[in-house]
């Protein structure tokens, strides 16, 4: 049911991993439904340009290709831009995900717009 | 190196089986309803198929109804019993980790006003008959109890349950799919009414299946149609398939101590090497009184349809409990019913070995595993690799 390409990225995800001094992360999802997706960014303030994502993911084969798809779709990217990524482009950059595994895509434009959001909250409260 | 170990799903066609139904495609393909020469030569393959089978199950070859397969079987029996009964209200007894042939069934009979008691079972999976004998009323039609459970292989007291049901008059069906490959079963010592079976799981061809009813029970008809299996199942009889089923039923019974004590022991050996190489490894189902072929693990901190997908990538086939694997919301009804929590049951995994499993599969398979588990971990937000420990808050 699964696409080569989805398979392929499956199997070398990119962006696993943790950044330590993170500049905002993002967790959504739990672990009673099957799916937790937790991305990290690094974010230039002066240009508010992302510079860096990671992902950790709990979750099944389209789950990871979808953290490693929108992690990589962000990087270098400012943070209207980021925000403007939708679940339909990750699922584009995957050539598709069965129906059920929509979701997931859907998590993965959770998870960037979650940690912006904290990012903006660690900005504005300074 | 490819390794199957989804063998509770499906088993290759044995080679013997093959060559008994070859004959059955292109030479002695008349129809067996028929009159003719054609037709007869195929009616006493299908007469010795059907006997054979019977001598098998120790029962009358006039009790052995051929069907499409278990789902078709379940369907019949749970339909065609509750259909016939003259109650005015109808009650049936099942247990909660049936297969869906028999949960939905049961589901589309409640929508007609049956009601229906989901027996629940023991953390090992298993049924406690004196829980049934409580569950049953004055309008109970119907018992239905697996013999063994498809997922985590807990082998049920079917003599037991069939002799409560005997004692108060109330039918017994068994779905017996999964079991038959390795426990042999008498339908008459056993108390059983009705029995199902599909020939794919015990390495006949898939698509053929049976349903023993025991001569004096009436079921309404699921297929109208013909007037074939003695009008109760109409369609035209599937000669290559029955014989091959028969074969298979056969080889199956002939080979079954022998091949018990090789799986068992090469289960055993894979539980205990899984559980004491891999932390956060947790068996699914009880040691005792579980099939010979059957390993079913959960493994901490990380989701069960990507440890499938992972083994996959390596050559190694295997099924999950897990939501994701199923394209439902919720993870194996099977699993929860153990009382294990959510988060374990969607990292449930399915090792079903076969007869030809080898030793070496089987190691090959752990120290994938191992890699596996460590893979996903490092994937994990729930686990932390420099500790080596994990946590779901």
């Amino acid at each position: 049911m699964y696409n080569d390409k989805v398979l392929d990225i499956f199997a070398n995800p990119k962006n696993v991993g943790e950044i330590k001094d993170a500049d905002g992360v993002g967790t959504v999802g739990n672990a009673s439904c099957g799916d937790i997706m937790q991305v990290y960014l690094k974010i230039d303030r002066e240009k508010g340009i992302i510079t860096d994502a990671k992902f950790k993911t709990f979750g099944c084969a389209a789950a990871i290709a979808s953290s490693s798809v929108a992690t990589e779709m962000v990087k270098g990217k400012t943070i209207e831009e980021a925000l403007k990524i939708r679940n339909a482009d990750v699922v584009e950059t995957l050539e598709g995900l069965p129906p059920q595994k929509i979701h997931c895509s859907v998590l993965a434009e959770e998870a960037i717009a979650e940690a912006i959001k904290d990012y903006q909250k660690k900005v504005s409260g300074k | 190196m490819k390794v199957y170990l989804d063998n509770s799903a499906t088993t290759a066609v044995d080679k013997e089986v093959l060559d008994a139904m070859l004959p059955y495609f292109c030479e002695i393909y008349g129809n067996p309803s028929s009159l003719h020469a054609f037709g007869r030569n195929a009616q006493k393959a299908v007469d010795e198929a059907r006997a054979k089978i019977a001598s098998i199950l120790g029962a009358k070859a006039s009790e052995i109804y051929f069907t499409s397969g278990a789902t078709e079987s379940n369907n019949w029996a749970l339909k065609g019993a509750i259909r016939a009964s003259k109650n005015a209200k109808k009650h049936m007894i099942t247990s909660a980790i049936e297969h869906p042939a028999i949960m939905d069934t049961c589901h589309e009979l409640e929508k007609e006003g049956v009601e229906v008691t989901y027996i629940k079972v023991n953390h090992e999976g298993i049924v406690n008959p004196e829980d049934i004998r409580a569950a049953i009323r004055e309008d109970t039609v119907l018992i239905s109890i697996m013999t063994a459970n498809n997922e985590m292989g807990a082998i049920q007291p079917i003599a037991e349950i069939g002799k409560i049901a005997r004692d108060e008059g109330i039918l017994f069906h068994t779905d017996a799919v999964q079991a038959i490959e390795s426990q042999p079963i008498n339908v008459d010592n056993m108390n059983i009414d009705m029995l199902s079976l599909s020939a794919h799981k015990f390495h006949g061809p898939k698509g053929i299946g049976i349903l023993y009813i025991r001569s004096g029970v009436r079921l309404d008809k699921l297929i109208h149609g013909g007037h074939q299996e003695r009008r109760q199942r109409a369609g035209t009889t599937n000669t290559p398939l029955i014989v091959g089923m028969a074969k298979a039923l056969e080889i199956c019974a002939r080979d079954r101590d022998r091949n018990n004590r090789h799986m068992s022991e090469l289960r055993d050996y894979f539980i205990d090497r899984v559980l004491n190489e891999v932390p956060y490894s947790y068996l699914n189902g009880g040691r005792e009184k579980r099939l010979p072929n059957n390993v079913n693990m959960s493994f901490g901190f990380i989701e069960g349809e990507s440890i499938l997908m992972t083994l996959d990538l390596k050559g190694i086939a295997v099924s999950s409990g897990s939501a994701c694997s199923s394209g439902s919301l919720e993870p194996s009804h099977v699993i929860l019913a153990l009382g294990v929590r959510e988060e374990l049951a969607h990292s449930s995994i399915r090792f079903s070995l076969g007869r030809d499993t080898t030793k070496e599969e089987i190691d090959y398979t752990i120290e994938t595993l191992k890699e596996t588990v460590d893979r996903l971990r490092g994937m994990s937000p729930l686990f932390n690799v420099e500790k080596g420990t994990g946590s779901y808050v």
